[in-house]
């Protein structure tokens, strides 16, 4: 298996914590050394030494990476719909595929139209689609999904339009959405702010719930409870004191909140071996808040860890920490050049776990996924990614007015004062075409 | 004297190795700008060179780099810290304008804190949310803080040299839209044949008016200079280099030869570094004025996504209004500029 840390020396201060790792538990990226497993999970093996290797560093595991099934009942007991053998069950995992394929769909035309210049800028989500779609598979309507920008996948599940995931990075928009129509936040770019804002999202949930304003669900099923929130963060957003906090203060309130992480490996170019000597799911600990370290790969697993951490969180048991252990197949963005931080044979080893060959190969084997299924699934990403581009090549710049709009949420004289001042200058340039059409607040600077 | 042509971006990996060449406690702090190089690769090479003791990557936490380098400055070192874009400097804020920047009185002078923050900083490149924030005003607004921000090549080679020379701590501002600015540079420059890191520089002569700009606008300034020369006005362009302190006696000498005053800047402009110079001026020069100064700044606003960021960067045209109503030649409502009292 490869390793994270290149061929940097080892005295380098940035790195202490990997040759740390090395000798604590073989790894700290949750990849095994062979495809065998002695654990109580069939999925995986302890890696390294066993004296200092603990039992929650290895990954869960339900899909090995062939695609074989292995049996756990602790977390097969989240997976009944996807289990069970019946006409829905395939439907169910069938449409788990189409998702993810859609979603590398998507990912891949968006590489595509920033590389044409019609984006500014694109984060690829290659590699961790089993994390994303498994993760959002276990959401209610009303739970609520606090992101940052990669979460592509998860965004599309929540319901948000494909062309509207690309507005923010074509830059024409602060905001692709609605946070309120989707029940999941504007992504966030400044690295892990948003847990904290999970936190208190969560502690808004507690208290509507105390105060009588909601009712916890009672079905009778899984998902009976209370709405929860997700948080999503990177393996390098988990070095930020926002992050930290967002632990100390879940715990503190017991509010209920899924800290996901995605350890995909990097941050930047920036090793996960730099941000943590030990697998980042030991941090949860030292919190008081429960950790579980999954394959992120693996969507089943996923899938199932997160319904459970969901419930927990529905049911008065408070936060939970999840660590997905994926792989970040593409670069950081179309800006960034990985071949100057990461040997291609990183690459080659993450590609034997493609989370996307990894559920076909289980359906396909299991007969769930036929040349038809294939063709259709196909088909539909196919579509997906034209109507993406057709909808994005079609999206035309704001009004240059609209910089004021929405500064406040009432009037306020200086923004109301320098609109008046701008559209002055503008139209100054009358005579050329320039479209200053506002759709108009007064002036004002506030909300429209 | 050898001087090379280097891009801006060069020349400050130039300087940074002549300071960590000259002086063996300077060491470099940083997201990325170890293997990587930095994400505008300024200190490409250097880990290579100088080794990862010396140019570290940091875990993800600007607070954290921040504070460390705080400690490293009571050890006697000299961090030269990056952050890697304006936008994220805030998450240290704390560590900055509580710590860093009165650290040395509150030790009554025992502790120096010799700790130089390189920020990328300004628009008008297209960027992501984050990306293209003006916040000097913040840190000029900070007692403890010298603060830069350079134009050119050679400036930015020999007063990041001065910075990371300085006993006190100096935020040094690297307009982006200039990183790829090729000039003559000088990497190996005596710093005492330098003018002094406090000092502006008039870029440009000129008699008609004062315009007072720094970092990227520089280029914008010495465009509008051109331009209104071609219609018989004479600009003089000042580049502040140091917001902090504000050199007002260069300032000030021209004023009262011009006797009308246009600053320009990016940053918004409320309490922004033109309020600053204006109202000096207008304490200095009052009698000297043939009009109300005028600013030429962002509007205070969040900086507005890619696509209509033409809207917040100032450019040629919002200049030129300005140089014309200080010489009374439009009408002082609208267009651009502040509407002077
Ligand atoms: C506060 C802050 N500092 C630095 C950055 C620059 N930056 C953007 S993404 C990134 C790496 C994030 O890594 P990780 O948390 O692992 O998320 P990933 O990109 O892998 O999804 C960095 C350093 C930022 N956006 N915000
Ligand atoms: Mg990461």
């Amino acid at each position: 298996m490869p390793s994270t840390m290149g061929s940097t020396s080892r005295d380098d201060l940035s790195r202490a914590g990997a040759a740390r790792a090395e000798t604590a538990s073989g790894t700290t990226d949750g990849t095994t050394t062979d495809g065998t497993n002695g654990s109580t999970n069939p999925g995986t093996t302890a890696a390294g030494t066993a004296s200092t290797a603990r039992p929650g560093d290895i990954p869960l595991r339900l899909l090995d990476e062939k695609g074989v099934r292995h049996p756990d009942p602790a977390l097969d007991r989240w997976l009944t719909d996807v289990d069970a053998g019946t006409g829905d069950a395939r439907a169910a995992l069938l449409a788990l595929y189409e998702e993810m394929v859609v979603a590398r769909r998507i990912d891949a035309e968006a590489t595509a139209l920033q590389r044409q210049g019609e984006l500014a800028l694109w984060p690829p989500l290659q590699g961790q689609e089993a994390a994303q779609v498994g993760s959002a598979a276990a959401l209610r309507t009303d739970d609520f999904v606090f992101s940052s920008y990669r979460e592509h996948a998860v965004a599309r599940k929540r319901g948000v339009a494909p062309v509207d995931l690309l507005r923010v990075w074509r830059g024409i928009t602060a905001s692709g959405w609605d946070p309120y129509a989707v029940n999941m936040a504007t992504p966030q770019v400044i690295i892990g702010a948003q847990a904290l804002h999970g936190v208190g999202y969560a502690l808004g949930i507690q208290a509507d719930v105390e105060r009588g304003v909601v009712e916890p669900r009672q079905d009778g099923t899984d998902d009976d409870g209370t709405a929860a929130v997700v948080a999503y963060v990177g393996d390098g957003a988990m070095s930020q004191g926002d992050v930290n906090e967002a632990f100390v203060f879940a715990a503190t309130w017991q509010v209920p909140l899924v800290l996901f992480c995605q350890n995909n490996q990097w941050a930047i170019s920036e090793p996960v071996t730099l941000q943590s000597g030990v697998p980042l799911v030991r941090r949860a600990d030292g919190f008081g808040v429960p950790g579980v370290r999954v394959d992120g790969n693996d969507v089943l697993a996923v899938l199932a860890v997160t319904r459970e951490a969901l419930h927990r969180a529905r049911t008065g048991g408070g936060p939970t920490f999840v660590e997905a252990v994926t792989y970040r197949m593409g670069p950081h963005t179309t800006a960034d050049d990985p071949t100057r931080y990461r040997d291609a044979s990183e690459l080659d080893a993450w590609a034997e776990r493609d989370p996307v060959a990894r559920l076909a190969a289980y359906l396909r084997a299991g007969g769930l996924l036929t040349d038809d299924d294939e063709a259709r699934v196909r088909a539909a990403a196919d579509a997906v990614a034209a109507e993406l581009r057709a909808g994005v090549v079609a999206l035309e710049d704001p009004p240059p007015l609209s910089v004021f709009d929405h500064v406040y949420a009432g009037p306020h004289a200086t923004v109301a004062a320098e609109r008046a001042e701008h559209a002055a200058y503008l139209a100054g340039f009358a005579d050329t075409d320039t479209d200053i059409t506002t759709g108009g607040d007064a002036g004002q600077g506030a909300d429209r | 004297m050898t001087t090379q042509t280097l891009t801006l971006a060069k020349a400050l990996g130039a300087g940074l190795r002549r300071a960590m060449t000259d002086d063996p406690t300077v060491m470099v702090l940083g997201e990325d700008i170890g293997r990587l190089g930095g994400v505008y690769r300024v200190t490409d090479g250097l880990q290579a060179e100088f080794g990862p003791r010396r140019v570290v990557d940091t875990p993800l936490a600007e607070s954290g780099i921040l504070g460390t380098a705080v400690g490293l400055a009571y050890r006697g070192y000299r961090p030269v810290v990056e952050i890697q874009f304006d936008g994220f400097v805030y998450v240290a804020f704390d560590q900055i304008v509580s710590q860093l920047a009165k650290m040395h009185a509150r030790t009554n002078g025992k502790v120096k804190l010799p700790v130089t923050i390189r920020i990328p900083v300004a628009g008008g490149i297209g960027a992501a949310e984050h990306h293209s924030e003006s916040p000097e005003a913040y840190f000029v607004h900070t007692a403890g803080l010298r603060v830069v921000s350079v134009s050119n090549p050679q400036d930015a080679s020999t007063v990041l040299r001065q910075a990371i020379a300085c006993d006190d701590p100096v935020v040094f501002f690297e307009p982006k839209r200039l990183y790829h600015v090729k000039g003559e540079v000088d990497a190996d420059l005596p710093l005492d044949d330098a003018p002094p890191m406090g000092t502006a520089r008039v870029v440009r002569p000129g008699d008609d008016v004062t315009l007072v700009t720094f970092g990227s606008h520089v280029a914008t300034a010495l465009d509008a200079a051109t331009a209104a020369s071609d219609e018989g006005v004479s600009v003089e362009v000042i580049d502040l280099r140091s917001l902090s302190p504000i050199d007002h006696d260069t300032i000030a000498a021209s004023v009262r030869r011009t006797g009308r005053l246009v600053v320009l800047h990016e940053g918004p402009r409320q309490a922004g570094v033109g309020a600053e110079i204006a109202t000096s001026v207008t304490e200095r020069c009052f009698d000297f004025l043939e009009a109300p100064p005028a600013r030429v700044t962002g509007y205070d606003i969040p900086y507005p996504p890619a696509k209509l960021e033409g809207n917040q960067v100032p450019d040629l045209d919002r200049v030129l209004v300005a140089v014309d109503r200080v010489l009374g030649r439009v009408p002082a409502s609208g267009a651009g500029v502040e509407v002077g009292a």
